[in-house]
């Protein structure tokens, strides 16, 4: 048996290796079920049910995709360029930071709703792409491995959260209230700063998320920038060939900064529509922001989206399904942290499928002499 | 003498820093092979699950339980790395993702957090656990070094081995430069006939063993108990101190205590009612800044191949494609 580089990679492959992870995921994972004593067919009946069946099921999966397809949209736009940015949790924190501060003060001051909910993008998006450059200007000036600054940079991120709400009375601290003084929250948004949805009135009603509008939105022209433009072209051979792109009169560092900045914003966003479309406050709970890994579940729905920016939001869909199914499920029938196990399976079977679209498993000793790559 | 502010940061910090130590010697080796495992945390996590799995259900008297212990926490990381290294060294996934995912895999929200709560270990103490008291009461109660060299437990201690013979074992020994030669040039390496498949296996595995023990030292010493996510990003900050430490041994060990003392600073300081202004932020946020400035100063021109990072670091080897 040996294993050779395709010379083109056929189509159909793309589709079907994630489309076989899935699948294969499922089937890894009910073994991990099985051999922990529990019935896996009525766990995945179970999670079908919670994802997409039950009353209110698919209002609670969207609540869960949108935040993912943002992050999913955000490594799928660094991991393109081969830039990898693993900083979408605290970019995501950081947005929520801004949009925050930019709802409680706007909100508060009367401004009509459009124009609160616009500032808090704008906000969520510069504070998601000023945290992104921090990793971003020390990649592109001191060549400074930006996985692990963009990393570092979570845990930062995370605690200056916290800081703002737990430790210090702060802008987005709520200080007036006998429950504050006990037990520290941070303020809720105005009304005017809430973030409006759309009902479908199916199966209970489904609430679709002005975010989740906006996350469909970026994901078009981040496939349109990424496929149909100039910028999109130089992004694709920096990343597949820095010193082609460096002889071809590229600017490197230019494009670092954009697209580490794209990535950013596109992650700040979604911190915006958390605050905006969900939680309607800062929220560092224990339980909150902070509990749900967000931007790490992002780099799955990318990886898995193969990084093209239409397949994330469907892939999100997905994955957000599995989300919302393990947190609504979570009990004795299906032990909480099944969820990240499957999730796990199914990135290294998307990996490990990696392998087929590349290369050509072939089996027999004799190689034609023309295809020698 | 003993009770004063530098002694005892210093010796809680030797503790602290004793997971990230053996985590960090576990990367180490990994990387020197060439095999960058973002992992670590998943492997920790399921190390530290393990261990305390074994020492809960397994009858035994003290020792045996604990030595029983850290073996099952080093065999359950190294399952964890085999993944990874079956991806990237047969499959020559990317590893970047392949480690993120392993993280995704094991961590927190996944196969740690599943196997504590199906085996029922939350709400329980340790029924064994690492003791500090291994030397005789007079040799802790001498000053300074008391409390910070005669006052820690056995993982402690075997951690100093263990950074005795890395170090040794890469410098001084035929197989530990074949290694570094690996993780260097993999072609030339594969031309005087090394066989790198297996060596980056075999460290790859290595490193998992190391990541599992540094789990069980959570679990078993630190808060002898089982939270899901006991080990709050200590991984993450081992893969750092690897770097920090320009991928030498000892230096992995000084700045394992470094960075323990700092974690260990900020509820000190809270205790002693010293105000330093937010404390909880800047001393918990210290590492990882830490780690981002030196990170800019190993990639600076030229210091990076100077200092140690292994040319090869990241890359799959590919016999047909050298």
């Amino acid at each position: 048996m040996r294993i050779e580089r395709r010379l083109r990679q056929p189509r159909w492959l793309i589709v079907a290796v994630p489309a076989g992870s899935l699948v294969f995921a499922f089937f890894a994972a009910g073994l991990v079920l099985y051999a922990t004593g529990h019935n896996a067919l009525s766990s995945y009946r179970q999670i079908i049910d919670a994802a997409f069946l039950n009353s209110g099921a698919l209002g609670q999966t969207l609540t869960q995709a949108t935040p993912l397809a943002f992050t999913g949209l955000a490594a799928a736009a660094a991991f393109r360029m081969r830039l990898f940015n693993i900083g979408a949790e605290g970019q995501l924190f950081m947005g929520a930071i801004t949009a925050d501060a930019a709802g409680l003060y706007l909100g508060g001051h009367g401004w009509p709703t459009a124009l609160v909910i616009f500032a808090m993008v704008i906000a969520g998006c510069a504070g998601g792409a000023a945290w992104a450059l921090i990793p971003g200007a020390l990649r592109a000036f001191f060549k400074t491995n930006e996985i692990i600054t963009s990393l570092m940079l979570n845990y930062v991120a995370a605690y200056v959260l916290t800081y703002l709400v737990f430790n210090t009375e702060s802008y987005w601290r709520q200080t007036k209230g006998f429950n504050a003084s006990v037990f520290p929250t941070s303020k809720t948004l105005p009304n005017d700063a809430l973030w409006p949805s759309a009902m479908i009135h199916v199966r209970g009603g489904i609430a679709l998320p002005l975010g989740a509008g906006i996350a469909v939105l970026v994901a078009f022209l981040l496939w349109f920038l990424f496929t149909r433009t100039r910028f999109g072209f130089e992004a694709q051979v920096l990343g597949d060939s820095p010193r082609a792109a460096q002889y071809a009169g590229m600017r490197t560092r230019r494009k670092i900064l954009a697209v580490m900045g794209i990535s950013g914003a596109v992650a700040g966003l979604g911190g915006a529509s958390q605050v905006g479309d969900f939680a309607h406050m800062l929220d560092a709970d224990p339980n909150g922001l902070q509990k749900q890994y967000y931007g790490y579940t992002g780099i799955v729905v990318a990886a898995l989206a193969r990084y093209n920016p239409l397949a994330v939001v469907v892939v999100a869909f997905l994955i957000g399904a599995l989300q919302n199914a393990g947190n609504t499920l979570q009990g004795a029938d299906f032990p909480s942290g099944l969820v990240g196990v499957m999730q796990g399976i199914i990135l290294f079977s998307a990996l490990g499928g990696e392998l087929l679209v590349r290369y050509r498993v072939r089996v027999g000793r004799t190689m034609p002499a023309t295809e020698a790559a | 003498m003993n009770n004063s502010l530098l002694v005892v940061v210093l010796a809680s910090g030797v503790a602290y820093g004793t997971p990230l130590l053996y985590g960090a010697l576990g990367e180490l080796l990994a990387e020197r092979s060439g095999v960058l495992n973002l992992g670590v945390e998943g492997m920790m996590l399921v190390g530290a699950v393990m261990g305390f799995w074994t020492v809960q259900r397994l009858h035994a008297d003290t020792a045996l339980s604990l030595a029983a212990a850290v073996g099952v926490a080093a065999i359950a990381g190294m399952a964890m790395a085999a993944i990874h290294a079956f991806l990237v060294i047969t499959l020559r996934a990317s590893q970047i993702v392949s480690g993120l995912a392993l993280t995704i895999f094991a961590g927190a929200a996944g196969l740690s957090s599943y196997l504590g709560n199906d085996l029922n270990l939350a709400d329980n103490p340790a029924r064994h656990a690492f003791s500090a008291a291994v030397f005789p009461a007079s040799m802790q109660r001498l000053p300074v070094v008391g409390p910070i060299i005669f006052g820690q437990n056995v993982l402690v201690y075997a951690s100093w081995v263990c950074v005795v013979g890395v170090s040794l074992y890469l410098s001084r020994t035929r197989l530990g430069l074949n290694v570094r030669a690996v993780g260097e040039a993999p072609a030339s390496a594969d031309a005087m006939g090394i066989n790198v498949t297996a060596y980056r296996y075999a460290h790859t595995l290595a490193g998992g063993a190391f990541a599992g023990v540094a789990g069980a030292t959570f679990t078993l010493a630190i808060t002898p108990q089982w939270v899901s996510g006991i080990t709050g990003g200590a991984g993450w900050i081992a893969i750092a101190l690897v770097i920090f430490a320009f991928w030498r041994p000892a230096l992995c060990l000084v700045g394992a205590y470094f960075f323990g003392a700092l974690q260990a600073l900020s509820p000190q300081l809270q205790a002693r009612g010293i105000n330093l202004g937010p404390t909880e932020l800047w001393a918990n946020s210290l590492p990882y800044v830490m780690t981002v400035v030196v990170l800019v100063f190993v990639s600076a021109s030229g210091a990076r191949r100077r200092l140690g990072a292994p040319a090869s670091l990241g890359l799959p080897y590919v016999r047909e494609e050298r």
